[in-house]
């Protein structure tokens, strides 16, 4: 019974190894774009705090894309739920909810890990690199892509339909993946827009993994937030598992 | 071994179960019958998890489906009427996954797995991607993975359904041979001569309810053992006789044209209903 998100997580495995790729590249082409034409084309003269944008950009996309690739968890859960029915197995699996749970929040942090190394690679392949042997880099991606991979698997089992779904991408996901601290720093905007930015999960994942690849003193405040409102949801998501029956 | 005492469910106004009572045998072999909409795939649902009931008990090998959920699981298989396998995923993926999600170690899943192909005669394709299956490899594929665990209920909800006569045959014996290895089957349908052919007792639901629970001998019998089908303007009567030599004897005297046959489980689920079961 404690070992149902075993079989979850490998399940979820197995789906992405057969994906990997396909996945390898879509995960690619975003960041790639992004670093072009703002890292690149518009941003080589641009300093900020002592580093060239390009160096600002890459932690701030490696933030972004770990926050999508784990909430794209639930896009898969969805898929699974409402068109391949798939969801079904599990729903009459003997494992509990915290198994269900915990299975595919690890496997949209695997999802985001990868993407992370292939914005490690592309930052590679123009000139940059920063202090990935940080390990408050890797506990700066591990906490956001929890927060958004619990997130993401309560929120797919609320929605009831793929549309649902995509609304709540468009509302939530991709205004906080541009204001969240990733393209440009929070303090150049109006104060009473930085309240507001304090508020996304984002700009402290933003900010942390962005300090640490500088090799920056840690944002301790930023790291103990990630983790408060990570386990909020995680524990949310444990108990929404019961809405998705009939 | 599977036991429902007044069970109701409700979808906003619409009452989908009312008051089902039900008590299925250890190794019983039972039919749901109903036409769609009757509330078959619902009781299905309810019973291993997948459906919240809005009142009423049920027992899963004396395991309570709500308070001891993961217990009652445990106990049973389900082969829901969809196909829910992962397609892109191979044949022996499929019934690895379902393994490790019932506590199974690998060594011991692995082992039944094989079994189970043989069993199924699908050996060949363990390796091969559910995508490139056929419907009743399919079909297969999910009766043995719900047998992974060696359940000792198995659900099978519409497990024919879509699947040509042949197939469909392949698939009774297969469930006779399950059910004769001691495993207790509840099995939804609406092709009553699969009820007919597998069932030891049979029970008809219509509109949530249940009609009538019993042998489809005992409720065939109940309208004799020859029927004779006339045509009457757009409707087709049938009349039932106890005697061949009175249906015989009742033809004879007639200029319309007949059709003489044995009563079947239809003829007695339209009796009790006024419906047929499609």
């Amino acid at each position: 019974m404690m070992y149902g998100w075993i079989a979850v997580y490998y399940r979820e495995l197995l789906i992405l190894r057969r994906r990997l790729s396909r996945l390898l590249a879509s995960m690619s082409v975003s960041p790639l774009l992004y670093l072009i034409a703002f890292g690149y084309a518009m941003g080589h003269k641009v300093v900020i705090e002592g580093h060239t944008y390009m160096e600002f950009l890459i932690p701030g996309l490696a933030a972004m894309s770990s926050m999508t690739q784990a909430f794209a968890i639930a896009s898969e859960i969805n898929i699974s739920r409402f068109y391949w029915h798939i969801f079904e197995e599990f729903q009459a699996a003997p494992i509990t909810n915290f198994s269900y749970v915990l299975g595919e929040v690890l496997a949209g942090i695997t999802r985001a890990f990868i993407s992370v190394a292939v914005i490690i690679v592309l930052g590679l392949l123009f000139g940059v690199v920063l202090s990935y042997d940080n390990p408050l880099f890797w506990a700066a991606i591990f906490l956001n892509s929890f927060l958004f991979a619990s997130l993401a698997v309560g929120l797919a089992m609320l929605v009831k339909s793929h549309a649902d779904q995509a609304m709540l991408s468009s509302f939530v996901i991709t205004p906080m993946a541009f204001l969240g601290g990733t393209f440009f720093p929070v303090d150049r905007l109006p104060v009473w827009a930085q309240k507001i930015l304090y508020f996304l999960p984002l700009t402290h994942a933003s900010k942390a993994i962005r300090s640490a690849s500088f090799g920056s003193p840690a944002h301790c405040s930023s790291y103990l937030l990630l983790i408060g409102i990570g386990l909020l949801f995680f524990l949310i998501s444990i108990s929404c598992v019961n809405m998705a029956r009939d | 071994m599977i036991r429902i005492e007044r069970l109701n469910k409700y979808y906003k106004r619409l009452h989908a179960l009312k008051d089902i009572y039900l008590h299925v045998r250890e190794g019983e072999l039972f039919s749901y019958l109903g036409p769609n909409g009757a509330g078959k795939s619902t009781t299905i649902r309810i019973l291993t998890g997948l459906t919240r009931p809005s009142s009423g008990k049920a027992f899963l090998n004396n395991f309570h489906i709500e308070k001891d959920r993961v217990k009652a699981k445990e106990q049973c298989g389900f082969v829901p009427q969809s196909i829910n396998l992962d397609q892109e995923l191979t044949v022996f993926e499929n019934l690895n996954i379902h393994g490790a999600l019932f506590h199974l170690p690998r060594r011991k899943r692995k082992r039944r797995i094989d079994e189970l192909l043989e069993y199924i005669g699908l050996s060949d394709r363990k390796k091969t991607l559910v995508k490139q299956l056929s419907g009743g490899m399919k079909r297969r594929v999910m009766i043995s993975r719900a047998l992974v665990h060696s359940p000792k209920i198995l659900f099978l909800d519409e497990p024919t359904v879509g699947l040509d006569a042949g197939i469909r045959r392949r698939i009774w014996a297969l469930i006779k041979k399950i059910q004769q290895n001691g495993t207790t089957i509840f099995l939804t349908t609406h092709y009553i001569e699969e009820a007919e052919f597998l069932a030891q007792r049979v029970a008809f639901l219509d509109e949530g309810e249940i009609v009538a629970i019993d042998a489809p001998q005992v409720l065939m019998s109940k309208l004799g053992s020859w029927a004779i089908d006339k045509i009457m303007e757009d409707e087709l009567e049938t009349v039932y006789f106890s005697q061949r030599e009175d249906a015989k004897q009742y033809i004879a005297g007639q200029e319309e044209s007949f059709t003489l046959r044995r009563v079947n489980l239809e003829d007695a689920f339209l009796s009790l209903t006024g419906k047929k079961p499609k």
